[in-house]
């Protein structure tokens, strides 16, 4: 972790005295392979974490351990102060988790689904109906309740996965990368709903792999890569970490793999990594070795077609603390 | 265990609504046992429903014998016999599908025997008809072997036209090779005796029952496989409480099928089942073992359709050498002592002790033992590898 993480970790953003989540030292193996090694974090009431990184950064597999549904190596998680074990149900009732693939069952009903769940959760049958009702409006449902959900559009079927885990009023809500393969519109209600269900007080965690979505929605922010968390802080203090580093993103054709990695030699470069039609840069001063840069891409057998400074972001951020781009 | 049971009762109303189950449960025996005891058993459980025909030129005590006193048996049973004048006219009935099979006892058959020269009776079979065939040709040989005529042989003649002589002898090849149900059904030993109507329709619940109970831990490989089972493992819920759940939902559905099948065939089809409680015992000790069996092929899949894969294989497998579609159990001794690593060999043995009235609960405990430790045993090794299967979801 970076100075800067580690000067924030450990101190409430909020001025609660016990956060909603507290897990440290999360790790898991599968076989030789350490998907998650040390992780941990806090989340306040009220307040939206975000795990943002790349594909096999290790989310799916922190949240799973977060909510009790994989053993964990080491590690300890704890729910508004109650310990989260394998026989626990008092930590597993106050979260509500949104797995990152749909989980709801296909020749059954919207409401069907949601009532099964509920009873799962120990909810009375009253209470069921009633909430139901309610998580069946805040998901657009209602009208469809009674149909079953294998005729539901894509959209439909991911509102309805968020749904179920609402039902019983959980005080931490879970979603892993809930948006991938969602049209833009249903993308824009997840996104709302989750803004919503923070305003009203519910504590979130939320990973992604985009960007945007962790500056739009997250109060702080944990960058994950390879089962570590590189840092940690609202999204000012993780651009800070950027100094007085710019972004320069290019645009660019020909031999970018061999572009990028001549840059990425230059002394002046902090970090250089190629995506598919360009490459992208951290570098302090950035305007004075413009040329510079360009006369390398050029050295490199590839063309410059733009050339722009970005303004700082978690993306480069993510470049400067891993050298990776968060997306190929 | 409420949650054991809310998980269970969602996948009994998920398996109402698919109805792929109902069908493994309940329509597909069913409807297969009766159909096989309508082909081969008759309306009333014993008759066999065929007609044969005889064609006497030999008008002497050989022919006698088999015509007044052999083939009556055969009318007791519920078959009709007729004359049918000429080699010809039964030819032609059996080509017409009249009649099941004739039996023609040639000119000079009795002298023949007498003064043991060889002889031939000849019987023609309707092609279609094959178990029809099949029993006339088992009369003819059991009166040659009780005649002790070394030298009297039995031919068989399909009835289909002009066919040559080599064809002939290969579909007799054939026929020969294709067991009796009737005959060996009634043929078993001791007091283990089972009508033929009884015998298919516990034979078939029996055999399906196998795949029934598989559902539970295929539905467990289903969930995980469509992402619920992270959702049941997040919930306020144990692992041993979600394989429990399936447990129940395998139980209920296989003592469920045995159940409706075992009142359907009592009624519709004349089955005669037996002492209830022995047969109640024995069908709860038979869903148990079958659990056990299939839980554990299913522990060996990585996904549901696998794991079913993998279940049919063993169900077919061990149904088959178990002998619940033919008797072969009680055939030659290798395959007859092998079977008895069958579980449906121990399930059919009890409940061939029960049918008909003939045992009773004490005289089939010995099996439910070995089906109860038969089920624990494999029980318990699958339960042990289920651990990773609900845990690396
Ligand atoms: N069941 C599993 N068996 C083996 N390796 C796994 C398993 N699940 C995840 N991994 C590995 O662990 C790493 C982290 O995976 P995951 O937590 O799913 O990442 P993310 O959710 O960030 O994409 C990846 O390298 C992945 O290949
Ligand atoms: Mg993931």
């Amino acid at each position: 972790m970076t100075a800067i993480a580690q000067t924030e970790s450990g101190v409430p953003s909020s001025t609660d005295a016990r956060p909603i989540l507290d897990c440290r030292g999360l790790e898991k193996s599968y076989g030789d392979r350490r998907a998650v090694a040390g992780v941990g974090f806090e989340i306040a009431a009220g307040e939206t974490y975000g795990l943002l990184g790349p594909n096999g950064a290790g989310k799916t597999t922190t949240i799973s351990m977060v909510c009790g549904l994989l053993s964990r190596d080491a590690g300890e998680v704890v729910v508004n102060g109650k310990p989260l074990t394998p026989s626990s149900t008092d930590a597993k009732t106050a979260i509500g988790y949104v797995p990152q693939d749909l989980a709801i069952y296909p020749d059954l009903t919207a409401k069907e689904n949601l009532t099964f769940f509920g009873r799962l959760y120990g909810m009375a049958r009253v209470d069921i109906r009633q909430r139901s009702k309610e998580i069946l409006e805040i998901t657009g449902l209602a009208d469809r309740a009674d149909e079953r959900t294998d005729e539901f559009s894509g959209g439909m079927k991911r509102r309805l996965n968020i749904g179920i885990a609402l039902l019983h009023r959980p005080s931490l809500l879970v979603l892993d990368e809930p948006t991938v393969g969602v049209d833009p519109q249903s993308r824009n209600a997840i996104l709302g709903n989750v803004e919503a269900l923070s305003g009203a007080g519910m504590a979130v965690l939320y990973t992604t792999h985009y960007m945007e979505e962790a500056e739009r929605l997250c109060d702080r922010v944990g960058i994950i890569d390879e089962g570590e968390i590189k840092a940690e802080g609202t999204r000012r203090e993780l651009v800070a970490i950027l100094g007085e580093h710019d972004h320069v993103s290019l645009d660019a054709t020909g031999d970018l793999t061999g572009a990028a990695r001549a840059l990425a030699s230059l002394e002046t470069i902090a970090e250089a990594t190629h995506r598919e039609s360009g490459i992208d840069l951290i570098l302090a001063n950035a305007s004075r070795h413009l040329p510079q840069i360009l006369e390398t891409v050029a050295q490199a057998d590839a063309e410059v077609t733009s050339v722009n400074v970005v303004e700082p972001d978690l993306e480069a951020v993510f470049l400067k603390l891993t050298g990776k781009a968060l997306r190929d | 265990m409420k949650n054991a049971f809310i998980i269970a009762s969602k996948d009994l109303m998920r398996s109402v609504r698919d109805r792929s189950a109902i069908v493994t449960a309940i329509v597909a025996p069913f409807a297969l046992a009766f159909i096989l005891s309508t082909v081969l058993g008759g309306e009333d459980g014993s008759s066999l429903n065929v007609t044969f025909a005889t064609v006497d030129q030999d008008g002497g005590p050989v022919s006698t014998v088999l015509i007044d006193e052999i083939l009556p048996s055969l009318e007791q049973e519920g078959a009709e016999l007729v004359d049918a004048g000429s080699v010809e006219g039964a030819r032609r009935m059996a080509e017409d599908g009249d009649i099941a099979a004739a039996f023609v006892l040639p000119e000079g058959l009795s002298e023949a025997v007498q003064s043991n020269e060889p002889a031939e009776i000849t019987v023609i079979a309707d092609p279609e008809a094959e178990i029809g065939g099949q029993i006339a040709r088992g009369v003819a040989e059991g009166f040659a072997a009780e005649l002790n005529a070394a030298r009297l042989s039995i031919g068989t003649v399909i009835a289909s036209g002009a066919a040559d002589p080599s064809e002939i002898q290969g579909l007799q090849q054939e026929a020969s090779d294709v067991p009796m149900p009737t005959r060996l059904v009634k043929s078993s030993a001791g007091g283990r005796q089972f009508d033929s109507n009884t015998f298919f329709a516990a034979g078939i619940a029996v055999f399906f029952l196998f795949f029934t109970v598989q559902l539970g831990a295929v539905s467990l490989l289903q969930e995980r496989k469509e992402g619920t089972l992270a959702r049941l493992l997040a919930a306020p819920v144990s692992r041993a409480t979600i394989v429990s759940a399936k447990a129940i939902y395998s139980f209920v559905l296989g003592a469920l099928s045995m159940t409706i099948l075992i009142v359907a065939s009592t009624f519709l089809m004349g089955a005669q089942w037996g002492d209830p409680l022995g047969v109640a015992v024995v069908v709860l000790s038979a869903v148990f073992a079958a659990m056990g069996l299939q839980s554990l092929v299913a522990t060996l899949a990585s996904t549901d359709e696998q794991a079913a894969g993998y279940g049919a294989i063993v169900g077919v497998t061990l149904g088959l050498l178990g002998g619940t579609f033919f008797p072969i159990a009680q055939g030659p001794g290798l395959i007859s002592r092998l079977s008895f690593v069958s579980p449906h060999r121990w399930i059919m043995r009890s409940l061939g002790e029960l049918s008909g009235g003939a045992g009773t609960l004490a005289d089939v405990l010995p099996s439910v033992a070995v089906l109860l430790l038969f089920g624990a045993i494999t029980g318990a090794v699958a339960l042990y590898r289920s651990r990773s299967l609900v845990a690396a979801s």
